[in-house]
């Protein structure tokens, strides 16, 4: 049985998810940009554009509490699931969701990685 | 028998088979002859009940499901002891050992599953077992029947651990060995595995996480222990893998029928030949496997009633564990983990060892995770099952069906004014609503910590407190005063920092999930803000032997660089006491070039900053600077970053002892110590002060008869000058004095407080009785430091430049085609 024949050719394997630190973030570049996946610590993965909508700090470079990062420049906190702020920051741009998959512990992001 | 009835045949006469049989005759007990073939020589036992058999609290007689009796009053012909061989879709019969041929109208296979067995070098060595049958248990009674025998169980899954937990009741010693970092990780979340660790030690049972186990060693044929991949050897007498199941689907396959990874059925439980049906473990319904008793009851009737010309519509289930380890109530459903768009619940009560998560989704429960009180698992699990919207009684749920439900359909103040006087509001210290009210009003208290100082009530967990509070305001109307007090340390907890700090100490907790559970945090693993503390915390207090987390740091600490606005970090390597040399230097502006550094700046802190360095390039930016002899500056740290001095007695005509030295050697000495909030040192030598030591957190001032030491000054967003501590007469006198301060501020102060601040908190007084008068209490601060100093002096730059440490850290996951992405 082939993996790769149940994978959409749209879908990229970045890497395998143990390749993510555990509540940590690996970034990918892409022609768009980067983009951060980032692993929590029940094990989900997820992927944002690596941006914050306040200064444009990299959101791979903060702390994953939950199922939200901590921007390492001004402390916004982002919800991985939908990229957008929370608490007091809520309602104030949103940084954009990437399409990611996790298939036999290998993490796949769609190609193009936004849609433009 | 006669003829005119259907011929029902059932290959398996486990708890599938029997209980599909048990359903048909529920429906319809005269429609089908019945005839069971069983591989095992026996009746049909409850399988899951192994557990309680090995661990001695049931006997095999308290497990059987069906006697002999049920067999014949039934009028059911059992093959036990006899395994079907061959199975003819053609002819609708089946062959059995020794040649018996069965006929059959209609066919159930419910041939269950094998126990997967690594392909370990070693597997075939006597003492090697799995945990499946009841001749599996016999075989592990006999080796257990040996004085101080020991065993080993590789697989922390639910098998495993029941496994471990009924050897451990024999009298063995019992080691459980698993892959993962957490036990039972599919049913359980970290916090909860960490409860279970626990729990399981105190029952005798040992746990190896993280274990890869590469050969099972054997002596004369006989096992002897297993070896791990780290070269370890775990010596034992019995070697129980429980890694799991895989549906024995060889019959059907052989037969002809459709099989994947099981035997493949529809919602009817029908395979691909329409006369016969599958249930159990053996089955692939819609892609899923199961291997838990739930589902399988659903499966039979589903196919009960298909049997009986009803409408078989099985839809897969959702599932729900309950580990059967005497003492351990451990429950999970669900997204027990959470995930896309889910919220948590976190209920922790440190006293009873109790942990909760509910997982919510779209309004419902999705899932829940329950440690050491698992009595509302079925509420939980039903209202999941049935998607009821809990949005109305989302602020109970946590605690349960019956507060949940006591509470339903009032307003909160309503709801507490209508309790009656014996409700009990707070459960970890057992204060019912009438005690805190005659509290109030005898005592005449008018707020919350009154009342918690007095009767207990929400002084443990705090989840109370709400409702406390409304029974003070309820019983005092506007006398109620709102909260005043130590702040909670972040919004994860209602602790504030000095408790936590002092627990970490107290209850010897040297983890953050051991952190989490007995202060009784309120998410699963805390926030940008409790996080880094926690990690300081636990590293001052277990020097050597608490690993540092990393990714509980700042991305400063964690990357040894200072990022900057636009993503790119700035670099600063450690210039002893203020001092360079050429060849420092060049190597600095050799680095510069070479890797195009934009900005060269000295800093305040008389050392010089390379500015604007992209994050890949810092492993090999530091390795230049470390073939130069630099290490880093810890500009980032909270901890100690520079020690500024001036020339003294070397150089300046009014300097009165060596600063330049006495800085050196404090910098020397102090380095890589992390601490709550960042800490700068200076030496002048001499009162005009060149160094700036009276605005610094410790500042030495030389004078002709020795040096001053100064502390607790500023120059941030707060400007203060140093107070006096103490002076002393000789340079070691002075390096063992302000190493005892920096102790006592590690040890004391709370994490982003710098000195100042907590000089302010604690007192001067208090630092000088502890740290000048106090010379053993001095003597013990300083070697409490220099142990701590054993491990932290390693350089963090050095580690990274030769990728051994955080090697990921630096590059790319991945660089994705740049062609891709064009469109």
């Amino acid at each position: 049985m082939t993996l790769q024949a149940h994978i959409d050719p749209d879908w990229r394997d970045v890497g395998a998810v143990t390749d993510i630190p555990e509540r940590g973030a690996r970034r990918v570049a892409t022609a768009q940009g980067d983009v951060a996946v980032f692993r929590t610590g029940d094990g989900q993965i997820f992927a944002l554009v690596d941006r914050c909508p306040h200064k444009h700090g990299p959101l791979s470079q903060g702390i994953i509490h939950g199922h939200g990062v901590t921007c390492p420049l001004h402390s916004w906190v982002i919800d991985l699931a939908t990229g957008q702020p929370t608490g007091a920051d809520a309602g104030k741009g949103c940084t954009p969701v990437a399409p990611v998959m996790v298939k036999d512990g290998r993490v796949y992001l769609a190609q193009p990685v936004m849609a433009d | 028998m006669s003829h005119n009835k259907e011929r029902l045949v059932v290959i398996g006469n486990g708890m599938a088979g029997c209980r599909a049989v048990e359903e048909v005759l529920k429906r319809d007990p005269s429609r089908y002859d019945v005839t069971i073939f069983g591989a095992e020589p026996r009746v049909n036992y409850n399988r899951i009940m192994l557990s309680p058999v090995l661990a001695g609290e049931k006997t095999f007689d308290d497990i059987v499901i069906n006697d002999e009796a049920w067999y014949r009053d039934n009028g059911i012909t059992l093959h036990a002891g006899r395994a079907v061989t061959a199975v003819d879709l053609q002819g609708r019969k089946v062959v059995a050992e020794g040649g018996l041929e069965v006929g059959y109208d209609k066919l159930i296979l419910a041939t269950g599953s094998d126990p997967f067995r690594l392909p370990l070098p070693g597997i075939d060595l006597k003492g090697v077992v799995t945990f499946r049958d009841l001749d599996d248990v016999n075989a592990m009674l006999e080796a257990s029947g040996k004085p101080g025998a020991r065993a080993v169980v590789i697989g922390g899954g639910l098998l495993g651990l029941e496994a471990a937990y009924g050897l451990a009741r024999r009298g063995m010693n019992a080691t459980v060995v698993h892959l993962m970092d957490v036990l039972m990780e599919r049913q359980l979340d970290e916090s909860a595995g960490y409860l279970l660790r626990e729990a399981l030690a105190e029952r005798g049972v040992e746990t190896v996480l993280g274990a890869h186990s590469e050969e099972i060693v054997g002596e004369d044929g006989k096992v002897a222990g297993l070896k791990l991949k780290d070269g370890r050897v775990l010596p034992c007498d019995l070697l129980v893998m429980a890694v799991g199941i895989r549906p024995n689907a060889a019959l059907g396959k052989a037969a002809g029928l459709q099989v994947n990874r099981g035997i493949i059925v529809d919602d009817a439980m029908r395979t691909s030949d329409p006369a016969v049906f599958s249930v159990g473990e053996c089955v692939e319904h819609r892609g899923n496997c199961y291997g838990l008793v739930a589902p399988i009851w659903d499966m039979c009737r589903a196919l009960a009633d298909e049997l009986t010309d009803g409408q078989g519509g099985y839809e897969g289930s959702v599932l729900s564990t309950r580990l059967k380890v005497s003492g351990v109530d451990v429950f999970s459903a669900g997204k027990f983990a959470g995930g896309d768009g889910c919220e948590d619940i976190v209920f922790r009560d440190a006293a009873r060892g109790v942990y909760k998560r509910v997982v919510i989704e779209d309004g419902k429960v999705a899932g829940a995770v329950l440690f050491g009180d698992a009595a509302d698992g079925g509420w939980y699990f039903d209202l999941m099952r049935a998607g009821t919207d809990v949005a109305e009684i989302r602020e109970t749920l946590i605690f349960g069906q019956a507060i949940t439900e006591g509470l339903s359909g009032l307003d909160p103040s309503a709801a507490v004014a209508a309790m009656p006087d014996t409700q009990e509001i707070c459960g970890c210290n057992g204060v019912c609503k009438g005690a805190i009210t005659s509290a109030i009003t005898s005592h005449g208290l008018t707020t919350l910590d009154d009342v918690r100082a007095v009767t207990k009530a929400s002084a443990s967990c705090g989840s109370c407190t709400p409702l406390v509070e409304q029974v003070i305001r309820l019983t005092l109307g506007d006398g109620f005063k709102a909260q005043t007090g130590p702040k909670p340390m972040c919004k994860c907890t209602h602790h504030p920092h000095g408790e936590v700090r002092k627990a970490i100490v107290e209850f010897e907790l040297k983890s953050m999930p051991a952190v989490f559970q007995t202060m009784e945090w309120t998410t699963p693993d805390g926030c940008a803000s409790c996080r880094p503390a926690l990690n300081y915390y636990l590293l001052c207090a277990w020097p050597g032997e608490y690993v540092d987390d990393s990714q509980s740091r700042f991305i400063n600490e964690r990357v040894h660089a200072n990022i900057q606005k636009d993503g790119t970090y700035s670099v600063v390597p450690r210039m002893w006491g203020g001092m360079t040399t050429p060849d420092e230097l060049r190597a600095i502006a050799d680095v510069a070039d070479k890797y195009d550094i934009p900005s060269v700046k000295v800093t305040g802190g008389q050392r010089i900053d390379l500015l604007g360095v992209k994050k890949d390039d810092l492993p090999a930016v530091w390795a230049d600077l470390n073939k130069a002899g630099m290490v880093s500056g810890h500009a980032y740290a909270k901890g100690l970053r520079t020690v500024k001095t001036c020339v003294g007695s070397d150089w300046c005509r009014f300097g009165t002892q060596d600063s330049t030295g006495l800085g050196i050697k404090l910098e020397k000495f102090m380095w890589g110590s992390w601490a709550p909030a960042k800490v700068k040192l200076a030496v002048s030598g001499c009162p005009r002060n060149c160094a700036e030591s009276t605005c610094k957190d410790i500042g030495v001032i030389c004078v002709d008869s020795g040096y001053e030491i100064h502390i607790g000054g500023a120059a941030g967003l707060h400007i203060q000058g140093t107070e006096l501590l103490t002076k002393v007469a000789t340079e070691q006198e002075a390096i063992e004095l302000i190493s005892a301060v920096m102790q006592m501020y590690r040890e004391g102060g709370w994490y982003l407080e710098r000195i100042y601040k907590w000089m302010a908190r604690v007192g001067l007084d208090t630092i000088r009785t502890a740290t000048v008068d106090d010379l053993d209490n001095r003597a013990a601060l300083f070697a409490r430091f220099v142990k701590s100093q054993e491990t932290a002096q390693i350089d963090p730059w050095a580690e990274r430049a030769s990728g051994g440490v955080a090697a990921g850290e630096f590059t790319p996951m991945a660089t994705l085609p740049l062609e891709m992405a064009a469109e």
